[in-house]
């Protein structure tokens, strides 16, 4: 804790947005190191495809671009677009995604500070609804980087020797799919997809991201109530199920390192204009997204619930903000 | 018993009347301004077409049915809904007489929501029975409900947002209702697993 007299930064939407971008820093390095240099190249694409639609839609709706363009929030769009899709998604993929997202979900109602919707999430769901195959073939271990590169802008996909499916997604065809033998054990065992806990290699990703957002929390960008939340949310619901049905519910530790759940506790859900601002509304709308993410994971159609949850709890979001609204001080609880 | 369960889920979140069948967007759209007007309409649809799935199955399984009438479904529905929005009119004009003046043009037009003549249609298309016919009713309403509480939440906050003038008013709550309707996607297959 500080002591007064304190001394305030001026705070910035830049300064903010720059500080997200270096937490996300060591997810970005570990998933590169581990998936190799395709995430890199999405980055790329992503960060340009945003920043030319931001550019676009400020002079279609006359605003001033400079400033609005410098203050990094379509990057921070476009890196968190990198990072849910596959880092060999076709180029078109990033492109679209990206330009959906800022023109539709962020400028479309207003830009900076208005959208209901989070803009990175509506992109990855717009995609994921409508090229399921390309959007869960991450690649295989040992693809070289000028494999991934090639994959990227247009080299044909020869299935299953370059690209795997994910932790969460090997998890779920294999226990639907096959005879009802499979267990999550037998599944686990099988499948190259998988290492210690989930997925091999997501776990130090989820680390990495862990840090990143624990220096987000430590510099005051979010508060402990929508990761604590999440992450408890979706444990806890994951749980009973596990202890009941070993064999067939994937552990609490599974679910929170697999995916983008760490990702999604510390920078996605944290959004803070599409995500809830009372502190009670924190914990409902992130224990919120942490149980729908569960719910989709093991039963729904997709592999990863993140997204799908964020976006369902956005359309959540001026409710609960409108019912838990803290009373002015010095007054009881309103009515 | 677990058959009913997966109905109601279904009917409320995967095949969500107003997201994923898009039945009954009139009103989604017409009384979705303001809050309160939008938990009166979502009560008064819940009670009509709960009513209206429960006697449409009794008509169309012992009228229609065994007198081999049933090319004379739609027409039969239609005027049973009729008669049920009028009794519902008159009940709500009495027991709360602001809600009524609130809902106005709306309360008839129920029977123009194509969700109340839709949903009796899909319980015949599905088979149903009584309990499931008035299962899915409720649970499609319910969808209707919530659907239309959390839309009208939305448009109350975007009114302040700085939309593009040619996306003021109802373009955004199209683009809205998309968009609302691309998270209700991620609840595909939620009703399948058994």
């Amino acid at each position: 804790m500080n002591n007064s007299p304190f001394i305030l930064a001026p705070a910035s939407v830049t300064a903010v947005m720059l500080k997200v971008l270096g937490a996300l820093l060591p997810g970005v390095v570990v998933y590169a190191w581990i998936f190799g240099p395709g995430v890199l190249v999405q980055i790329v694409l992503a960060s340009l495809t945003a920043l030319a639609a931001e550019a676009a839609m400020l002079a279609a709706r006359g605003r001033p671009a400079g400033r609005f363009l410098a203050d990094g929030s379509a990057l921070v769009t476009a890196w968190l677009i990198a990072l849910t899709f596959p880092p060999i998604a076709p180029w078109w993929i990033t492109v679209g995604g990206t330009a959906f997202a800022i023109v539709v979900a962020k400028h479309l109602y207003g830009g900076l500070g208005q959208n209901p919707f989070n803009p990175a999430m509506v992109g990855f769901a717009v995609m994921i609804v409508a090229f399921p195959a390309l959007m869960s073939q991450w690649p295989a271990q040992g693809l070289s980087a000028a494999e991934q590169i090639g994959l990227i802008f247009g080299a044909p996909r020869p299935l299953d020797a370059i690209t795997a499916a994910t932790a969460l997604d090997a998890l779920r065809t294999g226990l639907h799919e096959s005879a009802s033998a499979a267990s999550v054990a037998t599944v686990m065992a099988s499948h190259p997809a998988f290492g210690q806990f989930a997925g091999r290699g997501w776990e130090w990703i989820a680390l990495a991201y862990l840090a990143g957002g624990l220096y987000l929390l430590q510099q005051r960008l979010i508060t402990w109530h929508i990761p604590v939340a999440l992450l408890l949310g979706l444990g806890l619901t994951a749980l009973p199920f596990w202890l009941a049905d070993t064999a067939h519910y994937a552990s609490p530790l599974f679910h929170l390192t697999a995916g983008a759940s760490v990702l999604g506790a510390f920078f996605i859900a944290t959004d803070p204009v599409s995500g809830a601002t009372t502190p009670r509304g924190k914990l409902i709308y992130a224990a919120g997204i942490g149980v729908i993410t569960w719910f989709v994971r093991a039963y729904g159609a997709y592999p990863d619930g993140i997204a799908f949850a964020t976006l369902l709890m956005n359309i959540c979001v001026p409710l609960i903000d409108m019912k838990t609204q803290p009373p002015v001080f010095g007054r009881k609880e309103r009515r | 018993m677990t058959s009913y369960f997966f109905i109601l889920i279904g009917a409320v979140l995967v095949n969500n009347v107003v997201f994923v069948r898009i039945l009954g967007l009139c009103p989604f759209m017409g009384v979705s301004k303001k809050l309160e007007t939008a938990i009166g309409m979502g009560f008064a649809t819940t009670f009509v077409l709960t009513v209206a799935c429960g006697s449409s199955y009794l008509i169309d399984h012992y009228l229609l049915t065994p007198l081999g009438l049933s090319y004379l479904r739609t027409l039969c529905f239609i005027v049973v809904i009729a008669a049920i929005v009028q009794l519902t009119e008159l009940v709500i004009q009495k027991t709360s007489p602001v809600l009524h003046q609130v809902l106005g043009i709306y309360l008839p037009l129920i029977t123009t929501n194509c969700a109340v003549l839709g949903v009796p249609l899909l319980n015949v298309a599905a088979k149903h029975d009584l309990i499931a016919s008035l299962l899915f009713g409720f649970g499609s309403s319910l969808g209707f409900t919530l659907a239309l509480v959390l839309f009208a939440a939305m448009r109350e906050r975007m009114d302040g947002a700085d939309v593009p003038l040619p996306f003021r008013g109802t373009a955004i709550a199209m683009v809205t209702a998309g968009l609302m309707s691309l998270a209700f996607m991620g609840f595909a297959g939620l009703d399948k697993f058994k």
